[in-house]
This record gives structure tokens, sequence and C-alpha cells, in this order.
């Protein structure tokens, strides 16, 4: 297949604020805490609504699905300001591959601020009216089903910005938000975004709701823990169908044994991970105990896939970026001498032109010319009213006033000051009556 | 710097971010750097006076205030960046790079907020009796780090409008101190206590039940609040005028209203000062006679603020025009220092995308409109808001063609007349291809798409040489 060649723009001409590898350590730092709660807000959505609507039976359902609604609040403040600095660190680290994402999926990416908004409101709503309608359970459910239904847009607007803004090559075929998402890898990632969001949910659930008998739901410690951690094997085993795909589907040049290196030790510590599920999910009652063990394994494995994904962008976009620092010092280069040419050129024209001349060029020539009516009247007719008055022209340029039905009101030019606004009235009268004399 | 251009070509991009930050500053002055304290204050109350009404009128301020905050509030705070990052990413990719270290402690600072109001909301029913207390610290804590956030924020607005030393040292710190700092946070810190009080009456006229002794106790309270701060923001809002840059103070009248309504603007500044004068008369009613004020005249004060911010915040963006950074990028987002050289060779030859589009019969014509979005379309669009088809109409009336020299020449001299327009950036051929195209509005306005519909072609210039040669 044929690939356009990349455009190669020129960035910023201002140093970064520090060093690019201690903002990338920052940038993986900051992001993994910021995809933690992202994860826990949209699996703890997806389950929430999936316990309700298993609750319409069987009601201990809907009461373990609203002590999972109740950590919404929480999760989706933080999962919102901690975002706030993975987006600085991007957008400082690579200005011009983000922005310009942004920019080709401007409507969608815009359409995130209401939409997030909206979301969260219909969360609260959701929230504070669980008494009040539970004469109609299906109403409120369909309030969550709408949360959920908006809330599922908003990562894959994130990760088509996030994979578009590594291919430069890409850039030219895309037109529009939908047709970022139809290139490779997207769909893939998203699906590995929303597995890997209800894994992190359901051992949250493990470990927090798992700790004690839910009375509301009727439900013995055991019994949630068993609830949440076949919850968390089925996802995981998804993860291992998922995570071939997201490899296999993406563009193979930026994957360079370093950076499958870091994506196969993330493989290999999720499985001792997944055994552990395993055992546990197949006890009658399965235990907190391991669940330590888990969350370090499986925190170990988005460390690496973090950290490959990061190393990944670095080694597609390294000899773009050099290109790019090359175009920049050029540019930089090139405007610094046609500064000084222009100086030179403006030394050498200056000589024998007016002060009155160079002065009416830049502030009246495009509004009146000698003998036609521009936007106000000619010099003809000025230099008529005004003949043996230059002081009159000056007074009325400081604060002019509305006279002519066929054109605007003059803007005021006292900013010019009066010795320069006396030297064009001069220039003005001497030009527009030289051929009634 | 140059990237696909983002454009709405009907809404206007500024209307975006305008819309967005207005919004944001509203929720965030009132709501939480005036709306915390005014809450504190009746925790305290509550505490002192062993009224339970005190602690209940807190807690039902500060559940709207929290889910407000929450969602709107804290979505257009991420709206400003994302809009940012479309319309002028040539400015804040600067600001970036400027402010970085000085953002990146807002976030912590931001982060301390949003755990402080989730522990201090979340916390309320349960923190009582002995624990009280520290529920009320939480509380203080939390006013000070909202405070904090804006503090920080408003120093990079007033860099925008006047960077002081930064020019010659280029240093965050330099920046950071620029001379408009201290006046804006003056001014900005008693008005959002003055917002708070003005949504807080909201509240009361709302939930508390007319005529009751409960109403009356309520409103006499927010209104002491209200006349408290009322002589500071006077202060702060006069510090502040005279902070403004002379060379900004002649857009003033402009940016008060609109180009046709300039010679209207003194009349604008006598409305304002009655409507506060309004603000202060309503909140003395409601301090010396609680129980007789109205229902109009507790929302009074809420929509005379709305209105006042989101002037105070126009004509901040606007006065410091014909510039986005004061004396290095104008508005058009082409630093002050890149002028000679597009002037020279064009703003299209050093372009490195077009937009996507078919051939077309008028070279010219199509030139034009690229030169338009490059050079015009941050501020302007073509037949919408602040749109040129508008403004052409004006000047030379709809019923003759316009003469594409006489449009050139305007437009290649605007800026001497125009105090906050940039001077046009491209050469003398873009000049005449823009007014070919600017002629063309009369009769045949067409919407010009962004990138974000059209896409993006790579320029011819742009194309690498070595792929030139290859047929």
């Amino acid at each position: 297949m044929f690939i356009a060649p990349p455009p190669v723009p020129r960035d910023i001409p201002l140093p970064l604020p520090a060093d690019p590898t201690v903002l990338e350590i920052a940038n993986v730092a900051v992001f993994v805490a910021h995809i933690l709660f992202v994860n826990l807000l949209v699996g703890g959505a997806l389950l929430t609504l999936a316990f309700q609507i298993r609750g319409l039976r069987d009601p201990r359902y809907d009461a373990l699905a609203r002590t999972i609604a109740a950590t919404t609040t929480v999760n989706k403040s933080l999962a919102v300001v901690l975002g706030v600095a993975p987006l600085l660190v991007v957008s400082v680290l690579y200005t011009m591959h983000f922005y310009t994402a942004n920019a080709l999926t401007g409507t969608a990416w815009i359409l995130l601020v209401p939409t997030i908004a909206i979301v969260f409101l219909l969360l609260y709503a959701h929230h504070y009216t669980w008494d009040r309608l539970a004469t109609r359970r299906r109403l409120h459910i369909g309030i969550l089903a709408a949360a959920v239904a908006l809330l599922l847009f908003v990562p894959l607007v994130f990760v088509a910005n996030v994979n578009l803004m590594t291919f430069p090559e890409r850039w030219t075929e895309v037109h529009g938000f939908w047709s970022a998402v139809t290139l490779p890898n997207v769909l893939p990632r998203y699906l590995h975004f929303l597995t890997a969001s209800v894994v992190a949910t359901s051992l949250a659930g493990v470990g927090y709701l798992g700790r004690r008998p839910l009375a509301e739901a009727k439900l013995g410690a055991a019994e949630v823990r068993k609830i949440f951690y076949n919850v968390a094997l089925v996802a995981s085993l998804a993860q291992f169908l998922v995570g071939p795909l997201v490899l296999f589907t993406a563009p193979s040049r930026p994957l360079h044994v370093s950076v499958l290196g870091v994506i196969v030790l993330g493989v290999v510590l999720a499985m001792p991970a997944v055994v552990l599920l395993w055992r546990e999910a197949a006890r009658p009652a399965p235990r907190l105990s391991p669940l330590p063990w888990i969350a370090i394994l499986l925190g170990a494995t988005v460390v690496c896939m973090a950290s490959g994904r990061h190393m990944y962008r670095g080694v597609a976009l390294a000899a773009h970026r050099e290109r790019v620092r090359v175009a920049t010092e050029q540019w930089a280069d090139d405007s610094r001498q046609a500064a000084y040419d222009l100086e030179l050129a403006r030394a050498r024209s200056a000589a024998g032109t007016s002060p009155g001349e160079v002065a009416f060029r830049t502030n009246c020539a495009g509004c009146h010319a000698v003998d036609r009516k521009l936007v106000g009247p000619s010099l003809r007719e000025i230099a008529g009213i005004y003949a043996g008055k230059p002081d009159g022209i000056v007074v009325w340029a400081r604060a002019p006033g509305k006279k002519r039905p066929d054109a605007p009101q003059m803007p005021p030019f006292a900013s010019v000051g009066d010795a320069t606004l006396a030297a064009i009235a001069d220039y003005m009268l001497a030009t527009g009556g030289v051929e009634k004399r | 710097m140059d990237l696909p251009i983002f454009h709405l070509d009907w809404l206007n991009d500024r209307v975006l971010i305008g819309v967005i930050a207005v919004l944001h500053v509203l929720v965030n002055h009132a709501l939480a750097v005036g709306g915390i304290p005014l809450v504190v204050w009746l925790e305290r109350r509550g505490m002192q006076t062993r009224d339970p009404y005190w602690d209940d009128l807190a807690y039902r301020l500060l559940r709207v205030f929290f889910i407000v905050t929450t969602t709107v509030g804290a979505l257009t705070g991420v709206g400003i960046w994302l809009s940012a990052a479309l319309v002028n990413p040539y400015a804040i990719g600067s600001l970036l790079r400027v402010f970085f270290w000085a953002w990146l402690t807002e976030w912590v600072v931001f982060v301390t907020e949003v755990s402080l109001i989730l522990a201090y909301f979340l916390t309320w029913k349960r923190w009582t009796g002995e624990r009280k207390r520290r529920h009320l610290r939480l509380g203080v804590g939390l006013a000070v780090a909202s405070w904090l956030t804006m503090a920080i924020i408003v120093s990079i607005l007033g860099f925008m409008m006047d960077p002081g030393s930064w020019a010659e040292r280029r240093t965050l710190l330099s920046g950071f101190a620029n001379p408009m700092y201290l006046p804006q946070l003056a001014l900005r810190t008693p008005l959002a206590m003055l917002m708070a009080g003005a949504a807080a009456l909201v509240v009361v006229a709302v939930t508390e039940p007319r005529g009751s002794e409960r109403r009356a106790a309520a409103i006499g309270s927010v209104s002491r609040w209200l006349l408290a701060w009322l002589a500071p923001c006077v202060g702060g809002a006069s510090l502040y005028i005279r902070a403004v840059p002379r060379e900004m103070r002649g857009n003033l009248p402009t940016a008060l209203l609109t180009q046709e309504l300039a010679r209207w603007a003194e009349g604008a500044s006598w409305a304002l000062a009655a409507t506060a004068c309004f603000v202060a008369a309503i909140a003395a009613w409601g301090a010396l006679a609680p129980a007789r004020v109205r229902g109009w005249a507790l929302v009074f004060p809420a929509v005379a603020l709305v209105v006042m911010v989101g002037m105070f915040e126009r004509v901040r963006e606007f006065v410091r025009k014909p510039y986005a950074i004061a004396g290095y990028m104008y508005s058009n987002g082409v630093r002050v220092e890149d002028y000679p050289l597009l002037r020279r060779d064009g703003v299209l030859a050093h372009a490195t995308y077009r937009t996507a589009r078919g051939p077309s019969a008028r070279p010219d014509v199509e030139e034009g409109r690229e030169v338009f979005l490059v050079a015009c379309s941050r501020c302007h669009t073509s037949d919408g808001v602040n749109g040129l088809r508008g403004h052409m109409v004006r000047l030379y009336g709809a019923d003759q063609p316009w003469d594409p020299d006489l449009v050139a020449t305007y437009v290649g001299s605007m800026h001497a007349a125009r105090p906050y327009m940039p001077p046009f950036p491209g050469n003398d051929a873009e000049l005449r291809s823009l007014a070919a195209w600017l002629a063309t509005l009369r009769l045949e306005p067409a919407p010009v798409d962004g990138a974000q519909i059209a896409g993006v072609r790579l320029a011819a210039s742009a194309t690498p040489p070595t792929l030139l040669a290859s047929p």
C-alpha cells in the first residue's frame, strides 16, 4: 500500500521546560494514576448497570449495584483531575503531534466537554434517586444506561487521538473523527481498555466490598468475593484474546525489540495473576488473601503496558521529531535573516521620502487615495475643505465624528501623535491641492 | 508552528472558548473560591450559636455548590485546555512552555482541592460532635486551596496582557511576577466573594419558604456578607483599571460593546456603575429589613454579576488585542518577530498544510480562502459571528461589486486605523488573493470548513524534495 510522505511542520520555537527524559517518566507515572481512576469509573458504571439489570429478578444484585454506584462520586472526580497532568505533559512533549490529532478530530474532541459533564450529572441523578424511583426501576436503570452510552464515547475519542498523533503519515488521510476511528489499532485498543476497566473494578470490588458481609444485599463476604472474582476472571481471559489483537493490528515499524520486551514482560507477569484468579473463582468460598499478589502482579503489568505504549510512541516518532526539530531551527534562522534584510531595505528606501508621506502610507492609505473615493473621501476633496488649515485635519483626525451618510465613521488617530498628524496634514494638502493651484 | 486549522465558520472559534471560559469563571469564582468561604462561615456560625439551622443551610448550599463544581465546573476547566488547543494552539503551546512548572504546581493544588472538597462534603453528616471542629478546619483548608488555584492561574492571565520583564529574561519567575498580576488578584478575590453571596441568595430564594423566619435570617446573613465584600471589590477594580497598559486602554470602548456601538461606551460604563450601586442597595436592604426583601431582588444580584463578569472577561480578552501574548505573539498566532519573513515569502509558502478540497476554477480565490484560514480565521468567520462579509457590507455597501484593489489596500493598512487588528502577515500577492476571495463573498458566501471536517492535504511547497524528483 502507498503511504503518503509525512508532513513535517515546525514546532514552537521556545525551549522545553525540562529534560525530555524527566518529562517522559513523569508522563508514565501521572498517566497510570489517571487511568486507574478512569478504569474504576468506566468499569464501575458498566458493572452497576449489569448488576442493576440482573437486580430486576434478584434484588440482592440491585443492592450490590448501589454499593458500587456510591463509589462513583470519588472515582469520577479523581479521574478528571488526575487527567489534567498527562494532558499538560503530552501537550508540552508532543505539541505538534498531539495538537494535530486534536484539530483533525476537533468536533469530537470539543464535544468531550459537554458529554462528560452530562454523564456526571446523569450519574448524580441516578445515584440520588435510587429510593425515589424504587417503584419505577426501568426509568431508574434508563438514566444509568444513558450515562453509560455517553460515557463509552469518551475513551474512544482519547484512543483515536493518541493513535492518530503517533502516525504523521496518516494525517492527510483523515477527514473527521470517524475516519480517525477506522485507522488500524484504534478499536482493538479501545476494547482492551474496556476489558481492563472491568478487571480493575472487580478486583477493587473484592478488596473494598469483599471484606465484610453486605447486610443490605443479604450477601456474605465470601459470596461478594465470588461474584467479583468471577467477573475479573472472565474479563482477564478476554484480555488474552484482545491483547494479541492490539499487538497484531499495530503498525509494525515501531515494534522495536525493547518495546516488545516490555510488553512480553507485562504478559508474563499477568499469567500467574490469572492462575491465582482462576483458583479463587473455582473455590466455593474464595479468600481475600491472594488479592494483594494479584493486584501487585497486574499493577506491574499495567506499568509495563503503559511504558511499552509510551516507548512505542517514542520509537514511532523519533525520526519525525528530529525532522521537525531541524525544520524549526531552519525557520528561526530564515526569520532572523528576513528581519535583518528588511531593516536594511527600510533604511535605504526611507531616503528621499518625506516623513508625512511615510506616515500617510501606513496610517491613511487604506481608506484615502489621491483622486478617488476609497472608503473615505479623496485627498482632492480633503484639500478642498482644509485648504490653508492643516490644523483642522489634525483636530478632526484625533477624534472624528460621523459626517457622511455614504461612509462609515472614521476611527480616532490620537495615538499617532500630533506631530505626525501635522506632517500627514501637510502632505495631504500638498498632494491633494496640486491640480487646483 | 503550523497545524491543521480547526475552524467553526458560523459560531466563531472565539465564541467557543468564550462560552466555556466564562462558564468556568462563573462556577469557579462563585461556587468554589467565594462559595467555600461562605459555607465555612455559615458552618462556624452554626457551631457558635448552636442553632442547627445554620449547619443545615451551609450543608444545603454546599450540596448545590458540590454538584455544580464537580460537573460543569470541572469539565469547563478542562474544556478551556481542549478548546484552546483547537482554537489558538500557538498561544497556548507557547504559554505552556513558559508556565509549565506553574501549571504543574497548579495541578497539585487542584488535586488537593478536589480531594478536600470530596472529604468536606462526604464527611459532613459523619463528622459531628467532637469531630465537628476538625471538619471546620477541613473547610478552611479547602477554602485556601480553592483560592490558590485561582491565584496561580491569574498570573498567567496577567502575563498575556503584559509580560513585563519576561520579554528580555524569558524565565518562569519573570513571567509569573508580571505587572498585571497582583491588581487582578486584588479584584478577583473580593469579586468571587460577592458572586458567592449572590448565588447563595438565589438558593435561599428557591429553597426557603416565603415569609418564614428562617428565610429572613438567611437573607440577613448573606446580605451582610455581600456588604462586607463590596468595598474591597471596588478598591480592587480601581487598582486593576489603573494597571491596564496605556496602549491597551484605547481598545476599551470597542471592548465594552462592539465596533458599531463604541461611541456608547461611556453610557455603558455608567450603566455598569449604576448596576453595581443597585446591587449594593439590595444588599443594604437585605441587611436592614431581610423579611421584606422581594423575590426579584434576591435574584437580581446574581443576574447582574453574571452579566458584569461576562463583560469583564470579554474586556480583558479584548484589550490585549492585537496580541495573544503582548508584544510577542499576535492574536492570529504569528510571532511578531516572524513578520518580515512572512511578509516577504507569504504565509502559504511557509504553511505545511492546505485544506483538502477539489480543484477550483479560480485559483486566486482558492488561495485567498487559504490565506483567510491562516491569517484571519482565529477571530473571524466568513459570514457568521464577527463575519468578514458583514464588515465588508458596512464598509462598501452590498449593492455594488467590491473592487478587489480597494479591499487589498484597506486590509493591508487596516491595523493603523483599528489598533486591535494585527497587521496582515502575508505578502502582496496573498493580499490580492485574499481580496479576490473577499469580493466573492458579496454574492457567493460559501462556508469555509475547518480541518476537523475537510481534513488536510500536504502543500506542494511542503512536499519533501526527494519525492518531487520521482515522476
